[in-house]
């Protein structure tokens, strides 16, 4: 890799042990994928929950923590995914006092290097949205994909090391999506149904993903009329990146880098693959479970926007979720506090429900969880979180925001 | 015995060697593992129930989130990680994850599907470092 005469300096140690750490890594990445040099990036965004980081993630993060003020603060505006706690509620979710510990001496050493404890994978819409063209370098899955795709940004997927090394550098290797030649469309699919619901918008994530199967794949689709809104797209994208790695879409018409199916590839010679309405219910077949008690209903993955808070406060309206379903809306600090303040949480509250913020439901030790609360058959309308939680021992179903809340109140599957 | 030479792209991490354990199926250290037993659980992994512990891991790509990238690392600190990922073609957040984890990980093979080249049980030598596994049967 090439290397300016800064980054030489800062691989070298002569700008602090953190930022020689941080070159360190950034080479060795930018190595594997044959990156000739590095690009300056404008914001960095890191997962930051404890799950995932384990102990020996929390001491790395300490470690650079340690150093004095001037090493460790990080050169860029820097923002965190959802963490695993919410501070208010974590007992009541019989999450455990040393989970939290774990997690307060995370948030001390993040907020030691600078990083804005944001909390949100829903960033795109609550933040700072990127603008087409700015180069970043961007953690969970679904917030690179909605920003490649949606708003014509450039990030790789950055797991937390490498974005935290973005961080502190202001620059990530060049391959990738950074590079223009590598963001054509290699996949093309014709969707011959229209999405009714985000859980349907999501399923067309799911499939298409599913079928793509490769990060240095791009699907462009084909054949939606409809206006999706920013939440429609935001589980399309979550589910196509959680099913198949993918980090951009073009949806011909709707996204900026495809105004035209002839703007990012050759029709003549990338043929169209049928995404059926049989494909649609196919898809939802895989996730059973109609007439069995449901444990917990998670309206999660990704985070709520205060739309979709509100659309689930207007379903709650008047009923009672039955007492042997817990219902979960996790959404965003920035979120939580609008939805506080409009009345939107104690609708929610008073139904019955649990509104979470600051965390994510499958990045908050899930499988904890569930042998703690007795939890097996779990309700969602996130195409993302039911391809996830079967991991962690859950039998995940699937169904739209509205059939979920039945669901809630009934305490079986509708 | 026969000794099989496999060329690949230049990889990450230490020259290790170890057992292997293949599948055609896919990885993602948070969709398809209990790391506290060190087995894949999720049910309809071609793996599930499998240990992975101190093996040489030949899967075809990598899928799902960001997280892996910490929990390679974490795996690692407990001494409950594979020795070695091979991949047919890895996403960024595995290559990140094993850089930092200081695990041996390697993909793109000259010689076809690596799934395919390399059978469970097998003897697996990794070289990331010249992009030389060899595998003995």
């Amino acid at each position: 890799m090439r290397l300016s005469s800064e980054e030489t300096a800062m691989l070298n140690g002569e700008m602090g042990e953190p930022r020689r750490w941080a070159m360190q890594h950034m080479v060795q990445v930018g190595r594997f994928f044959d990156a000739e040099d590095c690009v300056k990036v404008s914001q960095a965004h890191m997962m930051a929950d404890t799950e995932s980081l384990g102990e020996a993630g929390v001491e790395l993060i300490e470690g650079l923590a340690r150093h004095g003020e001037a090493d460790r603060r990080v050169r860029i505006p820097m923002i965190t995914d959802p963490r695993g706690i919410d501070f208010k509620h974590y007992r009541t979710l019989k999450q455990t006092d040393a989970m939290a510990e774990l997690e307060r001496r995370a948030v001390t050493a993040f907020e030691a290097l600078g990083i804005l404890m944001t909390d949100t994978c829903i960033n795109y819409q609550t933040i700072m949205p990127p603008v087409r063209g700015e180069h970043l370098a961007y953690g969970d899955t679904g917030v690179v994909i909605y920003c490649n795709s949606v708003l014509g940004a450039h990030s790789n997927f950055e797991g937390g090391p490498s974005a935290l090394a973005a961080g502190l550098t202001g620059r990530t290797p060049r391959y990738g999506l950074h590079l223009a030649g590598n963001r054509r469309a290699t996949r093309r699919y014709r969707v011959e149904f229209q999405p009714q619901s985000l859980s349907d918008w999501g399923a067309v994530g799911g499939i298409v993903g599913k079928r793509t199967g490769s990060y240095w794949d791009v699907p462009v689709i084909e054949g939606i009329t409809a206006q999706p809104t920013s939440d429609d797209l935001k589980h399309m994208g979550a589910a196509m990146a959680s099913f198949g790695s993918v980090p951009l879409f073009h949806l011909v018409g709707i996204t900026p880098e495809a105004p035209t199916l002839e703007a990012v590839c050759d029709p003549k010679t990338l043929a169209a693959e049928p995404v059926t309405g049989r494909d649609l219910a196919d898809f939802f077949g895989n996730y059973g479970g109609k007439g069995e008690k449901v444990d917990v209903v998670v309206f999660s993955a990704p985070q709520l926007s205060i739309v979709e808070m509100r659309q689930l406060a207007d379903l709650l309206d008047g009923h009672k979720v039955h007492k042997g379903t817990t219902l979960l809306a996790v959404t965003s600090p920035v979120v939580a506090a609008d939805a506080t303040r409009f009345g939107i949480t104690r609708r929610i509250e008073e139904a019955g429900g649990l509104v979470l913020q600051g965390m994510c439901f499958y990045q908050s030790y899930a499988r904890e969880m569930a042998i703690a609360n007795g939890w097996k058959r779990l309700l969602t309308n996130s195409v993302k979180l039911v391809n996830i939680i079967g991991g962690y021992g859950y039998q995940p179903s699937l169904a739209s925001m509205q059939d979920c809340v039945r669901s809630a109140i009934a305490g079986e599957i509708v | 015995m026969a000794l099989i030479e496999l060329k690949c792209h230049l990889g990450v991490g230490p020259k290790v060697s170890g057992t292997a354990l293949v599948t055609d199926d896919n990885f993602s250290a948070r969709y398809d593992l209990d790391r506290i037993k060190g087995i894949f659980s999720r049910p309809q992994h071609k793996l599930a129930g499998e240990s992975y512990v101190d093996r040489i891991l030949v899967v075809n790509t990598a899928k799902g989130g960001v997280a892996s990238a910490w929990m390679l690392h974490e795996m690692a600190s407990r001494g409950m990680a594979p020795r070695a990922i091979l991949f047919n073609t890895v996403n960024p957040i595995l290559a990140q994850g094993a850089a930092l984890a200081n695990m041996a990980m390697c993909d793109r093979f000259a010689d076809g599907d690596v799934t395919r080249l390399i059978m469970s049980g097998d003897e697996v030598e990794v070289d990331p470092a010249n992009g030389i596994v060899r595998v003995t049967r």
